[in-house]
């Protein structure tokens, strides 16, 4: 694989991020009833970084955590081997809570159709929105996002790689080509 | 979806043994993210769904059999389970026979819990399912000592350098057999200690330090295993009495002392209470007895989810 475009780099990632977090902060008239979730792996620090951004915009701090998707992909009787189990992190019961979903990349949206069936065996919440990074296109379930980074055109054999800090090293987002 | 993924080698669970410190690594770091499944309101995960397990037990077993099931319906898989009284055994019918019977039905993995030693094996090679020991004679008994493994990592962080003291009726037991192989590959100190009559020949040579009094197996210990007098598996008693047992490797709270402070106290049931144990230790402070079993069906979850996936040798 080799480097088509880079998306983003740093500071542009970070403004990007930033204004997804006005953007939710906006969208639901303030905090009192949000939670972030992050979905393992790169939707965690993205989710952070999220919370980070709503604290210093609204003084307080906004709940947040983590939830592991694995146990509810449609493709583990097809895969081989099995993908790593990571435990689920709620802060607090979502019941009555508007949660926000965090992930890096959206593209056929079975990822988060497992993490919205996930959640819901954690209760019930008032409402679930879904915050990306990048978007990518190319659907496979009617699913959207709510509150975007940046959204990127792409051809179905083009891979997005999300580098973050916190995982990777540095922020950048990068196409990929074969 | 993007895969982090990691294998066992083998579509059986048969023994400790054949393990390497990596799988045993993978099944324990595993077990924290189902733990976490038992805590929550829904404990129900789809990832078994419309897998069948059937669990054999030709030999009694209360805590190994629930805990597998509980840990099979809290993955959504369909289970049976049957025993040797009430079924076709008591007719006469072979192992083999029995799971080629079974087998006709397609289940996707069979645990099984059997007197002889080899079982396990046997019906691994002549079968397409993942077969999982849940106990063969003195043989081995693996998920008790992955059990045994998470609760000891999850009180104190760590197994290498642990220095784990396992005390009683070495010679019959099929958990310390299981527990010498986990514990020596993951750079664990073992010591044994039980009366002559009841410590094998030899069994230096498996990579552990042998005593022959409880105060020395004691002394500097992290962790403290007791194993149950397996009355039922000795033709006649390898020690004068009971009473006597109790006096010389019971373990009492003032013997308890030599351990160093903060000692965690194993036992993988049934208790003997008076004989191995004495109940101020089973319900006191120290104890990890019920955490131990909260931790099989963690453990037991991530083996058949670890086995239920494709397996990279195919």
């Amino acid at each position: 694989m080799k480097v088509k475009k880079r998306l983003l780099d740093a500071a542009r990632m970070n403004r990007a991020i930033r204004r997804m977090a006005i953007e939710i902060v906006e969208k639901n008239r303030g905090i009192d009833e949000l939670m972030i979730v992050g979905i393992r792996s790169r939707g965690v620090p993205i989710g952070e970084r999220i919370a980070r951004e709503i604290e210093q915009l609204e003084g307080r701090p906004v709940p947040f955590g983590i939830i592991d998707i694995t146990l509810y992909r449609d493709d583990l009787t097809t895969i081989a081997p099995q993908p790593v189990v990571k435990p689920t992190k709620l802060p607090e019961p979502i019941d009555d809570k508007i949660v926000v979903l965090v992930d890096d990349v959206l593209y056929t949206g079975r990822t988060v159709r497992a993490a919205l069936d996930a959640l819901i065996d954690f209760g019930r919440p008032k409402a679930v929105q879904l915050a990306v990074l990048i978007d990518r296109g190319h659907r496979e379930l009617p699913i959207h996002a709510d509150v975007v980074g940046k959204v990127v055109p792409t051809d179905a054999e083009e891979v997005i790689k999300v580098k973050l800090v916190e995982t990777d090293g540095e922020d950048e987002v990068l196409i990929m080509e074969r | 979806m993007r895969t982090e993924s990691s294998a066992l080698r083998s579509k059986d669970l048969l023994g400790i043994e054949p393990l390497t410190p990596e799988e045993i690594t993978l099944i324990l770091d595993t077990a924290e993210g189902f733990k976490e499944v038992s805590e929550r309101p829904v404990k129900k995960v789809p990832a078994l769904r419309g897998q069948l397990v059937i669990n054999l037990f030709m030999e009694a077993s209360t805590r190994t059999r629930v805990s597998f099931e509980i840990a099979e319906k809290r993955l959504s898989a369909d289970t049976l389970s049957f025993s040797a009284s009430g079924s076709a055994v008591e007719k006469g019918e072979t192992l083999l026979d029995t799971a080629q019977n079974l087998m006709a039905m397609a289940p996707d993995m069979i645990v099984i819990r059997h007197k002889h030693p080899g079982s396990p094996k046997m019906l691994a090679d002549h079968l397409p399912a993942s077969i999982i020991n849940a106990g063969d004679g003195a043989h081995e008994h693996p998920t008790q000592a992955l059990l045994d493994a998470f609760t000891i990592r999850e009180r104190l962080g760590r197994l290498q350098g642990v220095n784990v003291s396992i005390i009683g009726d070495i010679a019959h037991s099929r958990v310390v057999r299981s527990n010498i192989h986990l514990l020596t590959k993951m750079k664990a100190k073992v010591t044994l200690a039980a009366p002559p009559t009841l410590m094998p020949a030899e069994i230096e040579k498996m990579g552990v330090r042998v005593v022959h009094s409880l105060d020395e197996a004691l002394e500097g210990a992290d962790v403290v295993m007791m194993l149950r007098v397996q009355l039922e598996r000795q033709g006649k008693l390898s020690f004068p009495s009971l009473r006597e047992y109790y006096n010389t490797f019971g373990l009492t709270p003032e013997r308890l002392r030599r351990a160093k402070e903060g000692v965690v106290v194993m036992h993988p049931g049934p208790m003997n209470r008076g004989v191995e144990i004495a109940s101020d230790v089973a319900d006191g402070p120290y104890s990890v007895i019920l955490e131990q079993v909260t931790n099989g069906v963690a453990v037991r979850m991530a083996v058949l989810y670890l086995l239920s996936g494709g397996h990279p040798a195919e």
